[in-house]
C-alpha cells in the first residue's frame, strides 16, 4: 500500500531553509547510522575495489609496454576505471534501501511529513553516497599508489572529488527516481542488474577506445562513465595539466577536461530534473 | 473552539485499477471527539484514512481537514495531521529514540522542544525502559506503542490510526484503549479505524460502519443500536428443551404486543431468541408471568442491547464475522489465480 501522492509542489527546491537542512540532515543520519551499526556493508565496499584492482592488475601484468598509453601500465591505466565504477556501483544501488522502505511502508511515516520538500529524501541519500564514494575513492588511490601507479597531484585530487560527486550525484538520482517509479524491488535490482556491468563493458574503464570496434567506440565515447574516467586517467598521467587538456579523442570531436564537467554536470541538472518529475507526478 | 469540523470527508471515491475500493463515503468528525471507521477486511478502510492523510489523491469527492482542502494544500494539512499506519514500519537498526528525533526533524522541531516532547511521549507510553535499544528487538505492542509515541511526538490536533490495536494481546489492547481516552482528555481529535466492534462501542463518539467502500451506517454508537432497536433476550424453557415445547413456547411469546421477533435457536438448546420493543417495565417479568400462566416454566434467561454487529447485520444481511470470512475466502481465491 504505498501509493502515493504528492500534490504539484513549487518545482523550486527551498535549498536556503532551515527547516529544509534539518530534514535533510536527519534523514542522511539514518543512513550514516545504519552504515555503523552495520559495518560489513563498508567493508565489503572497501574491499571489493582492492581485489578489483589486483585480479586486473594481474591479468594484464604482461601486456607489452606502452599499450595503453604513452608510459603507462595497466595499474596506473586501470586506477581510474575501478575508481569510477565503484562509485558509480553505489549510486547505482543507492535506490534500493528507498524502495524498501516504500514497500515497508516506512516512506509513508516521511510522506505525511510536511517535509518542506521531498527533495530532501533524495538529497540525503545522494549525501550519504558521495561520502561513501568519496572514502571509497581515497582508499582506492592510496592502493593504486602503493601498487606504483603513482597519484594525481592536490589540485587534481580536488579535481577528482568533483568528477566522483557530480557522477555519483547523478546516478543516485536516476536510481532513486526509479525508486519511486518502479512497482517494485525485484523490477528495481532487475533493470540495476541489468544496466551495471554492461555500462562498465561500454564505457573506457577496462580498455581504451582504441581498442574497441567502431560502434563500441561511439557508444563508449557517450557514455557518462567516460566522461569521468577520461579526465581522472589524464590527471594520472600528468602533473602539469590544464583544463582545456584534451582527454578523450572521442569519434565525435576532441573532449578537454572542462567540457568532461561540463558533460557530467549537464548529467547531473538532467538527472535531478528527471527525480522531480516522477516526485511531482506523485511517487505512482 | 469553532464549528469547522476536524475532518470532513464528502463522497470520496477511489479506484484501484478496477478495483473500487471507496464508492461512496461521507462522515464528519467534531473537534475533540474519537471517531470510529467500523467494517470488515477489505471494506476501503485504509484508503479513506490514507486519502485524508495525503497519501493517496482522491479520484473524486471533497475531503478537508480543520477546514483545510487536502488536494489544494496538502502541506498544511500534514502540519495539523498525525497518522499511525497499520502496519508498523520502523527501522530496525535506530533505536527507539533515534526514531522519535527523526520524526521531530521531519516536523521540524527545535532541539531543546524534540528532546522534552520525547522524554514526554517515552514516558507516556511506557516506553522509557527501552528507548535506546534498537527497535529490531522490540516485540509486537512494543513496537506499536513506539509507532503511536512517533505520530503524537508534534502534538497535531488530529490523530489518525489504522486499525491501531489489530494483532495485539489484550495487556497492550487495554494499554492502548487508556492511551486513546488520555489524548481525548487533552482535546485531540481522534479518527481510528477497527474491525473490532467492541472497541468502536467501546472508544468511539460516534462510527461511521463501512461496507464495500460505502458507508451503510453512522452515528454515535447508542443510536445505530438503537435505530435497529430492541433488546435481545434469550429464554430457555428447559436446559434442553424438546422442539415442540420450545414451538409452544415461541407460539405464546409471540401473541405478546411488545415482542417484536421470536426465532428457535436450535444451536442453543432450542432456546428462543427474542427481539423485543421495551416500553417500560420490565419485558422479562410480562414473559415469564406469560408463561406461567400457560403452564411453561423459564429455565434461565439472559438480555442484552443490540450490539453494533447487529446494526451490521441489519444494513448487510450478514454478520460482521460472516463478511470476514467472506473476504478471506476471496482473497484466497485471488491468489490461487
Ligand atoms: N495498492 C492497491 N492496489 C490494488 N488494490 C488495492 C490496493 N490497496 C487496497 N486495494 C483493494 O482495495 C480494497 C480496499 O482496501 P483497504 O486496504 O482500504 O481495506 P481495509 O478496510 O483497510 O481492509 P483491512 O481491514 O484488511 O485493512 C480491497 O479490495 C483491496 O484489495
Ligand atoms: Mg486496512
Amino acid at each position: 500500500m504505498t501509493r502515493t501522492l504528492s500534490q504539484p509542489q513549487p518545482s523550486s527546491i527551498p535549498l536556503f531553509t532551515a527547516d529544509f537542512w534539518q530534514e535533510t540532515f536527519a534523514l542522511t543520519r539514518r543512513w550514516f547510522i545504519q552504515l555503523q551499526r552495520r559495518p560489513t556493508t563498508l567493508l565489503v565496499g572497501i574491499i571489493q575495489p582492492l581485489l578489483w584492482l589486483i585480479l586486473f592488475g594481474a591479468l594484464f601484468q604482461n601486456a607489452p609496454a606502452g599499450i595503453f598509453g604513452a608510459g603507462q601500465n595497466y595499474t596506473q591505466f586501470l586506477g581510474a576505471g575501478v575508481i569510477v565504477f565503484t562509485a558509480f556501483g553505489g549510486a547505482l544501488n543507492a535506490g534500493v534501501p528507498v524502495i524498501f522502505d516504500r514497500e515497508f511502508g516506512f516512506l509513508n511515516r516521511l510522506l505525511v511529513a510536511p517535509l518542506t520538500s521531498r527533495f530532501s529524501i533524495v538529497l540525503a541519500s545522494s549525501l550519504f553516497i558521495v561520502s561513501l564514494a568519496l572514502v571509497q575513492t581515497m582508499v582506492i588511490i592510496g592502493a593504486d599508489y602503493a601498487l606504483g601507479a603513482g597519484i594525481p597531484n592536490g589540485s587534481g585530487l580536488a579535481v577528482v572529488v568533483l568528477i566522483v560527486g557530480l557522477l555519483v550525484l547523478g546516478f543516485t538520482a536516476l536510481s532513486l527516481g526509479l525508486a519511486f517509479a518502479m512497482p517494485g524491488h525485484q523490477q528495481l535490482l532487475a533493470l540495476i542488474f541489468l544496466v551495471n556491468l554492461p555500462l562498465i563493458f561500454s564505457s573506457t574503464a577496462l580498455a581504451p577506445l582504441s581498442f574497441m570496434p567502431s560502434w563500441l567506440r561511439w557508444v563508449a565515447s557517450l557514455n557518462p562513465l567516460t566522461f569521468a574516467i577520461e579526465p581522472i586517467r589524464h590527471l594520472y598521467r600528468n602533473s602539469d595539466w590544464s583544463f582545456t587538456d584534451v582527454v578523450l579523442q572521442a569519434p565525435w570531436g576532441d573532449l578537454t577536461l572542462a567540457g568532461s564537467l561540463g558533460l557530467l554536470a549537464g548529467f547531473v541538472v538532467v538527472s535531478v530534473i528527471l527525480v522531480q518529475n516522477v516526485l511531482r507526478k506523485g511517487l505512482a | 473552539m469553532s464549528d469547522t469540523p476536524a475532518i470532513s470527508v464528502q463522497q470520496l471515491q477511489k479506484r484501484y485499477g478496477s478495483t473500487v475500493a471507496v464508492a461512496d463515503v461521507s462522515f464528519q468528525v467534531q473537534p475533540g471527539q474519537i471517531y470510529g471507521v467500523l467494517g470488515p477486511n477489505g471494506a476501503g478502510k485504509t484508503t479513506t484514512l490514507h486519502c485524508i492523510c495525503t497519501l493517496l489523491r482522491p479520484d473524486a469527492g471533497q475531503v478537508e481537514v480543520c477546514g483545510i482542502p487536502v488536494q489544494e494544500n496538502p502541506k498544511a494539512v500534514r502540519e495539523k495531521l498525525g497518522f499511525v499506519a497499520q502496519e508498523v514500519a520502523l527501522d530496525k537498526v535506530l533505536t527507539g529514540r533515534e526514531l522519535l528525533q527523526l520524526q521531530a526533524d521531519i516536523y521540524h522541531m527545535p532541539r531543546p522542544l524534540a528532546q522534552e516532547r520525547i522524554t514526554a511521549v517515552l514516558q507516556l507510553l511506557d516506553l522509557t525502559d527501552r528507548a535506546d535499544e534498537r527497535t529490531g528487538t522490540y516485540s509486537g505492542g512494543l513496537r506499536k506503542r513506539l509507532d503511536l509515541a512517533a505520530g503524537l511526538l508534534h502534538q497535531p490536533q488530529v490523530l489518525v490510526l489504522d486499525e491501531p490495536t489489530v494483532g495485539l494481546d489484550i495487556q497492550s489492547r487495554l494499554v492502548i484503549w487508556d492511551f486513546l481516552r488520555q489524548l481525548k482528555a487533552m482535546g485531540i481529535t481522534v479518527l481510528l479505524s477497527s474491525h473490532y466492534l467492541e472497541e468502536i462501542d467501546l472508544l468511539a463518539d460516534r462510527v461511521a460502519i463501512i461496507d464495500r467502500g460505502t458507508v451503510i451506517a453512522e452515528g454515535t454508537p447508542e443510536e445505530l443500536k438503537a435505530r435497529v432497536g430492541g433488546e435481545r433476550i434469550t429464554v430457555k424453557l428447559q436446559e434442553f428443551a424438546p422442539k415442540e415445547l420450545a414451538e409452544r413456547g415461541a407460539q405464546l411469546l409471540q401473541s405478546l404486543p411488545f415482542v417484536q421477533k421470536v426465532l428457535i435457536n436450535s444451536a442453543q438448546g432450542n432456546a428462543l431468541n427474542l427481539v423485543v420493543q421495551r416500553n417500560g417495565e420490565d419485558p422479562l417479568n410480562a414473559i415469564r408471568s406469560h408463561l406461567q400462566a400457560h403452564g411453561l416454566e423459564v429455565f434461565s434467561s439472559s438480555q442484552s442491547r443490540p450490539s453494533l454487529d447487529d446494526v451490521y447485520l441489519a444494513a448487510t444481511g450478514q454478520t460482521l464475522l460472516d463478511a470476514e470470512l467472506a473476504a478471506a475466502e476471496a482473497n484466497l481465491g485471488k491468489k490461487k489465480k
